[in-house]
């Protein structure tokens, strides 16, 4: 089915998120939506999909101006949409989550469950998934959760399937496979719409590439245009994505972590009898795909997990199970992984939020008393030496921009007299300005003699910070390698291949 | 490249990580306080004499004859049951298994009977009438406790239980008495229990308003405005505006004379009838059927509902409503159900109670069903026990559900997730 | 969409978590929000952010133009439109169940004056009741009898206020305290129990009771802190429940010899207090209003300070904002909701105490409470959680409540009216939206959420 999007405009207050978009998506063809995040992809795919009404333009398919109310009505159309964030029921089986807002039912209303599972089962086969509609969506992993929302579309007899960023929680290996699946759907005459910002992936499996930036559309490519050329259209400027620094001037070890496992409520060993040590002056990077235990393992470092044995000792004091002021006390920093959910309070102003986790005494509180002075000068200078971008000291933190924000928490964790700086996903969800600057702060801080531990997702982030990296994978440790190991060898310990079988491979 | 070329993908295995057997100390503690408990009333203040189970009434067509045991040995054997129940219990639970249910409703079953052999000695406790009334006063919570689930199973949660039910018996109670017929008072309770849901609602969905807050201050809202009218309108024209007829008990052939069951489930009135239709209906339409589906989903992450083309506010604003007549059926029960006037605040936290019983009922409509008869149970006992002189303050009997209900939410009956965006309003953009 | 409650469950890890990869340069500032509001943010980010360049180029708005925007769309005047409409709400009901209005609207279309004019006479004898209630009575000779209407606002407004400080403080640590009623009938019994069964000096024995009322209702209250804190129990459901267990308590005290119950009767009642622990009158024994007041604005000082001074109430409203944060930065947001729940019930214990020693001194019943602790919730919330604005509000309901009385007395119009009123009051308020559009008034750009939220998910871990 051909899909044409003509001049797409969509406004949030002030903010142009769409200006003026055209696209056309013949039948057959994977076409590729290249874009920095927040400009405008998403918004676009979600006035297609009828989740946003269009400020002004027109949706066709096949030539035919349609009218979207909802989702409901562009997926009667034929539009499928594979969702960023799964949309998916975990209390659910597979089966129900395809049925659901299409259900057919029996006798009396009661649901047809038989038919959903035979639907499950036929476009399953068809695509060699394997997926037992009986499942609950909640225990499978997350690329059988995404091969669920395919079927989702497929089982609707969708034409069009967008592909939200589909590949962020997947392996190399799960992405390569993902892109079969997409060239095979496209045999069978489906149109898709592929997001991302991974340049790699654009260049594999795109028949054609629009670029859009700041809500406008700045260029079309074709498959064959080289890393550089895709960036700067994207980006605007030409990138550069090193990070500069010296040879680390390795100290004792400092933090040793020894048979470290921490079980989670229903009893999963999250993480599982992981050893390692830092020492004073390197930056261990933590790889690894999401949800493999990276997020557990900092916070058990923190002492946030309440369910933990084995051994935490940092500079010969042992901080297994304590509490987490006594931990943040004995020199550790924090950069959490989510920020807005755990590093900021958002209704609270910058200066509180700079002397949030140093609440219960000196230098900002007083006999009881919050020296507001005292606070008041600390968070200008701080302010301005982080770079923040705020109209003052007293704007919500909940008003700055990710980037702002994540310089917020790293000027708080900086500030205090550090004995390990643990920082899980530092720049995610921040401008390039920002993570220039933030990386250069790690950098700085590792040497000033200060072992830092940094948790990332991303493969580029690791490879530029790490000293040394340490691949998790279900909760293990797959192995800790030199920090300029291959990224192919990288990929493979991320799905769970030993370096030695890596290599023999 | 073609389809055939490409391999299907290898299916992924289902990650398994490694676990651990989580234990939970709680029930054998538990076991072991309630032990001590019947030990304590053995031991501190032994009762001399019988107790006797009477287990039909004279109406009844087979009559089974009374059950007498001597008190003190009963309650020292039950002591020694409920030791050994403790003593398995905590041998599970070191062994790293789990304590299986039937071992705590065993448990129950067995304190129940050796406090009420203890507190009724030297008497006999008219079984059928304890569990009669126990049913009766079930009613309203059981009415408000679907009404409570349903709300809460689609995202809203519902505080104002209460002012449904009292709003429900205003109305059943100055229609019924105007008219003159019971079941248009009914439907009169229906449709002020929905208005009451629709407030609820709107202000939830629409403004976005604290569910809890906006629950509180209805029920507030409903017991100014009925006891406003009531002092100002009803009680100077009681005759004609609070003198409702009541529903008449309407055995079922048959099923009625089936021994202890018949008497108790199957000589009830309508209102009760339709709770047994009601439970049923919730329970398979939750789980059963395209609308419950879509609920459920609804109240799990609404997101999802929302991209599969279901209306998220519209299905809460309709179900909050229908759970609103729910309860205001249930309110029923308070006037035109047992042909009594309407009085200021008659509901006296049956609503709550009510609320209670979906929390401790863990979002189920027959789990709630069956709290809100042990609730109903406990009120009961009291004014059996009251009646035949029991050694208890009436005070403490009235306690029970409420302590009950704390034990419940503070985990002892182990913790099971309720539905992930209840009390969540949806923000659309 | 600034409204910090997104629809996405809160800190569910793994796949249901919104994932961002960072390839390139990304900016993202929706990072945790699902993607509905991340186009939104983007929309402030961008302006804001360090790309932008909107805002700078856009002249300021003339001062006054601001502050004409901030008067029409602020919270002053939403709650003081809030007030009026509940009011006119009051009013229909008052005229429609008036009987002289009905007697003339079976003749309304003969005459159609009649009707008016007896809507008119019952609401504005109505009201002005009401007023001369709560205010200033003109019917009075001297200037001393007239103004007494006033004291009995700040008699009635002195539980009101403390009662309100208590459920206010548990709102800004995101907790909801219904157990008003509970720890006040705790608190009442402890106090009392002390006020009419000891012998001590004058001065001293208030003291006593007063300290011993304050500490029982913090206890009962902690019960529920202690329960959310190590149990992960809801307050709402424990602080109902014990509701229902002080009263059942209380109810058998009452009635056991020995126990609570005065000597020689058999009524749930118990004796008088001794004069020792009576609150001193501040107006002279013509007026009612006792030292109580007092102490009520010295609460109120001291919240005040707890909030927006101290360690204390930094770490409490870390914890009502973002528990996780709180819990991340090292504060203990266990404890925090223990000694939030302790504070706040000796708030509200504050409130029982000045019924035994200062309003009701002849003894007391079980219902001693006479519904303040529910009422507390809806003057906390009119005062938006925060220590003046409760004062004023815990006023206003005062006012209500001695006019209401006086209202009843004088025009026969139930005294639940007032119920009525002071619910609707609260939800116009909870709904800004319903006001404006009622009023047609601008909508502000940015609105802050005017109730508490009080249903988020907290783990406690």
């Amino acid at each position: 089915m051909k899909l044409e999007l003509r001049g797409i405009t969509k406004r949030f207050g002030s903010l142009v998120a769409n200006d003026h978009i055209d696209l056309t998506v013949e039948a057959g063809e994977i076409h590729c939506l290249l874009g920095e995040n927040g400009a405008g992809k998403s918004t676009l795919m979600n006035v297609l999909y009828g989740l946003y009404q269009a400020d002004d333009g027109q949706v066709l398919l096949d030539d035919q101006v349609q009218q979207f109310a909802g989702p409901g009505d562009a997926m009667a159309a034929g539009i499928g949409m594979v969702h960023q964030h799964f949309m998916l029921i975990p209390v659910f089986t597979v089966a129900e989550n395809v049925m659901l807002g299409h259900e057919s039912t029996r006798a009396g209303g009661l649901l047809d469950l038989p038919t959903a599972r035979a639907k499950v089962r036929e476009i399953s086969e068809r695509f060699g998934f394997h997926v037992d509609p009986d499942a609950l969506v909640d225990d499978l992993p997350v690329g059988v959760q995404q091969r669920v929302e395919i079927i989702k579309a497929l089982s609707r007899d969708a034409r069009v399937l967008v592909f939200d960023e589909p590949t962020a929680v997947l392996t190399p290996q799960e992405t390569d496979e993902l892109m079969g699946i997409m060239r095979q759907l496209k045999e069978t005459g489906t149109s898709i719409v592929f997001i991302t910002h991974k340049l790699r992936e654009v260049r594999e499996v795109a028949d054609r590439i629009t670029v859009i930036r700041l809500g406008k559309v700045v260029g079309e490519a074709a498959p064959t245009a080289t890393n550089a050329e895709l960036a700067s259209l994207m980006v605007g400027r030409a990138v550069e994505l090193t990070v500069q620094k010296e040879e680390p001037s390795l100290g004792d070890p400092a933090l040793i972590v020894e048979g470290l496992t921490v079980i989670d409520p229903i009893g999963q060993l999250v993480v599982n009898d992981v050893s390692f040590t830092v020492r004073r002056g390197e930056i261990l990077a933590v790889a690894g795909v999401q949800g493999n235990g990276q997020t557990e393992l900092t916070e058990a470092l923190l002492g946030l997990q309440p369910r933990v044995e084995g051994s935490i000792n940092l500079d010969g004091t042992e901080l297994t199970s304590a509490s987490v002021r006594r931990i943040l006390d004995a020199g550790v920093g924090f950069v959490p992984e989510d920020r807005t959910e755990d590093g900021l309070v958002g209704e609270f102003t910058i200066a509180e939020n700079l002397m949030l986790d140093r609440s219960g005494g000196a230098p900002f509180v007083r006999a009881g008393n919050i020296q507001r002075g005292a606070l008041a000068d600390f968070a200008r200078e701080k302010v301005k030496e982080f770079d923040v971008r705020t109209q003052g000291i007293d704007s919500k933190v909940r008003q700055l921009s990710g980037g702002n924000q994540q310089k917020v928490v790293l000027a708080r964790e900086l500030s205090r007299d550090l004995r390990l700086l643990v920082a899980a996903q530092p720049t995610r969800g921040v401008d390039v300005g920002s993570i220039e600057f933030i990386h250069k702060r790690i950098v700085e801080t590792r040497d000033a003699g200060v072992p830092v531990l940094v948790v990332s997702t991303e493969l580029d982030e690791v490879v530029a910070l790490a000293d040394r990296i340490m691949v998790m994978y279900r909760g293990r440790i797959v192995g800790i390698v030199p920090g300029d190991t291959p990224r192919d060898v990288l990929g493979l310990m991320m799905a769970g291949e030993h370096p030695a079988e890596g290599a023999a491979a | 490249m073609s389809a055939t070329v490409q391999q299907p993908a290898p299916s992924p295995e289902i990650v398994t990580l490694d676990t651990t057997v989580v234990t939970s100390w709680k029930a054998p503690i538990a076991f072991a306080i309630f032990t001590v408990l019947a030990l304590a009333l053995a031991v501190f203040a032994p009762q001399e004499g019988d107790t006797t189970f009477r287990l039909s009434t004279q109406s009844d067509l087979i009559q089974l004859s009374e059950i007498t045991v001597p008190t003190m040995p009963a309650l020292w054997t039950t002591i020694v049951l409920l030791a050994i129940a403790t003593a398995y219990s905590a041998v599970l639970v070191s062994s790293k298994r789990r304590v299986p249910l039937w071992l705590i409703v065993v448990f129950a079953v067995l304190f129940m009977f050796g406090f009420l052999t203890w507190a009724a000695s030297g008497a006999a406790i008219p079984v059928i009438g304890l569990l009669f009334g126990s049913l009766s006063l079930a009613v309203p919570l059981i009415y408000g406790s679907l009404a409570g689930v349903i709300g809460e199973r689609v995202g809203v949660i519902n505080i104002a239980i209460e002012g449904q039910l009292l709003a429900g018996a205003f109305t059943a109670a100055v229609v019924a008495s105007l008219t003159d017929q019971p079941l248009l008072g009914l439907l009169a309770a229906m449709v002020a229990g929905m208005l009451v849901g629709m407030v609820l609602a709107v202000f939830s969905i629409k403004y976005f308003v604290d569910q809890v807050i906006v629950g509180v201050v209805l029920n507030v809202l409903v017991i100014g405005l009925t006891s406003f009218f009531f002092s100002q309108v009803l009680a100077p024209n009681a005759s004609l505006l609070n003198t409702p007829p009541r529903f008449e008990r309407l055995p079922i052939p048959v099923l009625s004379e089936i021994p202890i069951i018949g008497p108790v489930l199957f000589r009830q009135t309508l209102v009760v009838y339709l709770m047994y239709v009601a439970v049923a209906l919730v329970y398979v339409g939750l789980f059963h059927t395209k609308w419950g589906l879509r609920l459920r989903a609804v109240g799990e992450h609404p997101q999802a509902a929302d991209t599969v083309g279901i209306k998220v506010n519209r299905t809460r604003f309709w179900n909050v409503a229908l759970a609103g007549a729910i309860a205001g059926l249930g309110g029923t029960f308070f006037t035109i159900g047992s042909g009594i006037a309407f009085n200021k605040e008659m509901t006296a936290g049956a609503g709550f109670i009510a609320l209670a019983a979906v929390i401790f009922g863990q979002w189920d409509p027959i789990k709630a069903t069956l709290a809100a008869l042990l609730f109903g149970f406990a009120s009961n006992l009291q004014n059996t026990l009251s009646v035949i002189g029991s050694p208890v303050p009436s005070e403490f009997m009235l306690m029970l559900p409420y302590v009950v209900t704390i034990f419940a939410v503070a985990g002892l009956v182990g913790k099971v997730r309720g539905p992930a965006a209840a009390g969540k309003p949806y923000i659309k953009s | 969409m600034s409204d910090p409650q997104h629809p996405d469950a809160a800190g569910t890890p793994g796949p249901g978590r919104p994932e961002l990869d960072v390839d390139v340069a990304i900016e993202e500032p929706g990072a945790v929000s699902p993607e509905k509001e991340t186009a939104a943010e983007d929309a402030r980010a961008t302006a804001g952010g360090p790309g932008g360049t909107a805002g700078a180029d856009v002249p300021p708005p003339s001062r006054w133009h601001t502050t004409l925007h901030q008067i029409a769309t602020g919270n002053a005047i939403i709650s003081v439109l809030a007030v009026l409409l509940a009011l006119i709400v009051g009013a229909i009901m008052i005229a429609f169940t008036d009987e002289r209005v009905q007697e003339a609207s079976g003749y309304f279309f003969a005459r159609p004056g009649d009707t008016f004019l007896a809507i008119w006479e019952s609401v504005s004898g109505a009201y002005a009741a009401l007023f001369q209630g709560s205010i200033y009575n003109f019917r009075r000779d001297t200037f001393l009898a007239g103004i007494r209407p006033l004291t009995e606002t700040l008699t009635f407004a002195t539980p009101l206020i403390a009662g309100g400080l208590g459920v206010a403080l548990a709102f800004r640590v995101g907790m909801f305290n219904i157990g008003g009623r509970g720890q006040m009938l705790i608190a009442a019994s402890v106090a009392g129990w002390i006020g009419f069964g000891f012998d001590l000096p004058w001065g001293l024995h208030m003291l006593v009771a007063l300290v011993g009322g304050l500490v029982g209702g913090a206890l009962w209250a902690g019960i529920a802190g202690l329960l959310k804190a190590r149990t992960g129990a809801h307050e709402v459901i424990v602080t109902i429940m014990l509701n229902y267990i002080a009263f059942y308590l209380v109810s058998w005290l009452l009635r056991t010899p020995g126990l609570l119950q005065a000597p020689g009767s058999s009524n749930p009642k118990t004796p008088a207090m001794k004069d020792t622990a009576i609150f001193p009158s501040l107006l002279g024994p013509q007026f009612n209003l006792h030292l109580g007041f007092v102490l009520v604005i010295i609460a109120t000082v001291v919240v005040w300070w707890i909030l927006s001074r101290s360690s204390l109430g930094f770490r409490f409203r870390a914890v009502g904002e973002n528990p996780n944060a709180a819990r991340v930065a090292g504060i203990n947001v266990r404890n925090m909701y223990v000694y939030a729940m302790l504070i706040s019930g000796a708030l509200l214990g504050l409130a029982g105490v000045s019924q035994v020693l200062g309003t009701v001194t002849t003894g007391f019943t079980a219902g001693i409470d006479a519904g303040i602790g529910f009422d507390a919730i809806t003057v906390a919330l009119l005062g938006r959680s925060t220590p003046w604005g409760t004062f004023v509000a815990g006023l206003l309901f005062g006012a209500f409540k001695a006019g209401g009385f006086s209202m009843q007395a004088a025009e026969g119009v139930p005294i639940e009216i007032v119920l009525v009123v002071q619910s609707l009051i609260v939800l116009f308020i909870a709904a800004p939206p319903l006001v404006r559009t009622i009023f047609r008034l601008p909508d502000p750009a940015s609105r802050r959420r005017p109730v508490p939220n009080v249903s988020q998910e907290v783990k406690v871990k």
